[in-house]
């Protein structure tokens, strides 16, 4: 009987670990890093997670922990409430229709694919907050945050990798 | 992944749960832009969830924050002492020049205090400071905000100044019991009442998310020169006048930028500052729309 109880509660805290993985990278993503111009352009973090997630275990990560984590990230960061929100739940609903394209077998299609999904998510929050604020942003920012987050994608790719062959495939 | 119930479940579950499953993304995308609009229509509410959220987060924050704090700090000791001499035979030099200058500013105070109590002048209210260490920086394209470790049981009230080094950097917008938020002046929605310093001219510094924010309603006539000291007017009551703010980096064909006194990048700790002005500032606030 015990056995069992510990087995599930291990069960349990493993599949916990794609959102826990995610929650984490989220806090790092705030911490002052006190390097000139990084703000502004800081990586997406939690897109890249839940991209990660949603591709290999859509069923670990569903649609309603992605708005959760966007919702946490919206109240954490000061932006506008529902903007990380409605990415994340966008992002995961595109990764899970069209996973057959996205599920690649190569690293560099898999990170071909992020670039499609970070530039349409930069499109759409830059569509977001200007609609919010009705006057058009300048494009720039949210392009180099872009780009830094599809340079960046291959380290946390291997974390993602790491962290789902050491707790996931156990 | 794997198919959790064998074949013929399967077969018949899968549309039902694909139909499930789009229906949840509408739901879940409606959410979002429902809350997207309870931010615009009461701000209040969504300030409110956002600093007890905050407050909850901040000693997870804080513990994060301060590796990544030692880490820069070693990093500039380590620069800083291939420097030393030089820096040192500079800071004699200024000691020497600013010791002038303290003889010239006590002179000017003694001088200014008989002629100020032949008027019967009325001084400003004592400031009260607050310090508080900067614990989270959130990166982000679209707003530059930050979150302090102070809050409503240290005295920390919405709408008061906030400083660092010699300059003005933000002011509070949010506060928690024991966090707040600070939004810094190159914000997209932050607007302060300035005055260039030697030329008098009025002008509100508008934050536009660069690194650094422009002057508009300059008046037209006005010559702002490259290099000129901007401070705040004291108009509008939220900020006392004279606090510097920038110094006027580029004049052009699309405006007057100003780059912030101090580099916004590094702040570690801030300053909050109680002018104890009336009319309580925070009260007023049309420059957050969205939050």
């Amino acid at each position: 009987m015990t056995v069992t109880l510990w087995q599930r509660l291990d069960k349990t805290g493993r599949n916990l670990a794609p959102i826990a993985v995610t929650v984490m990278l989220l806090l790092v993503g705030m911490v002052p890093l006190q390097i000139p111009s990084y703000t502004e352009v800081a990586p997406a973090l939690t897109l890249m997670a839940v991209y990660y997630w949603a591709i290999h275990r859509p069923d670990l990560l569903r649609p309603g922990s992605a708005f959760a984590i966007g919702l946490l990230q919206d109240l954490l960061s000061g932006g506008p409430l529902g903007l990380n929100a409605l990415t994340l739940v966008c992002v995961h609903w595109t990764v899970l229709t069209q996973r057959r394209f996205f599920l690649a077998n190569t690293f560099a299609l898999l990170w071909f694919g992020f670039a499609l999904i970070v530039i349409g998510a930069a499109v759409l929050q830059w569509a977001v907050v200007c609609a919010l604020s009705a006057s058009v942003l300048p494009f720039p920012a949210p392009l180099f945050q872009a780009l830094l987050t599809l340079a960046l994608f291959p380290v946390f790719a291997w974390l993602f990798i790491r962290v789902h062959r050491a707790f996931l495939q156990g | 992944m794997k198919p959790r119930t064998s074949g013929s479940v399967v077969r018949l579950a899968a549309p039902l749960r694909a139909l499930a499953q789009r229906f949840s993304f509408l739901l879940l995308v409606v959410a979002s832009i429902a809350l997207m609009m309870v931010g615009k229509v009461d701000p209040a509410l969504v300030d409110a969830a956002r600093s007890r959220v905050t407050d909850a987060f901040a000693p997870i924050l804080d513990a994060l924050s301060r590796p990544a704090a030692t880490a820069a700090r070693v990093i500039e000791s380590v620069v800083d002492l291939q420097s030393v001499y030089e820096e040192n035979q500079r800071l004699k030099a200024e000691n020497a020049r600013l010791t002038q200058w303290r003889q010239a500013a006590l002179r000017l105070e003694a001088e200014n205090g008989s002629l100020r109590s032949l008027l019967n002048y009325k001084p400003d209210p004592a400031a009260s400071f607050i310090t508080a260490r900067v614990i989270a920086a959130p990166g982000a394209a679209f707003f530059r905000t930050m979150v302090v470790t102070a809050g409503r049981r240290d005295g920390v009230r919405k709408g008061q100044a906030v400083l660092a080094g010699a300059g003005m950097v933000g002011r509070v917008i949010e506060v928690g019991e024991w966090s707040s938020r600070v939004l810094l002046i190159t914000d997209i929605n932050a607007r302060v009442p300035v005055v260039l310093e030697s030329s008098r001219a009025r002008a509100l510094l508008a934050g536009d998310n660069s690194d650094q924010p422009k002057l508009i309603y300059l008046p037209p006539d006005a010559v702002a020169t490259v290099g000129e000291r901007v401070v705040t007017s004291g108009h509008g009551g939220v900020f006392p006048p004279g606090i510097p703010v920038g110094v006027v980096a580029s004049v052009g064909e699309r405006g007057v930028k100003v780059q912030p006194i101090t580099d916004l990048s590094r702040l570690e700790h801030l300053r909050l500052v109680d002018f104890g002005l009336p009319g309580g500032p925070g009260e007023v606030d049309p420059s957050r729309d969205w939050k």
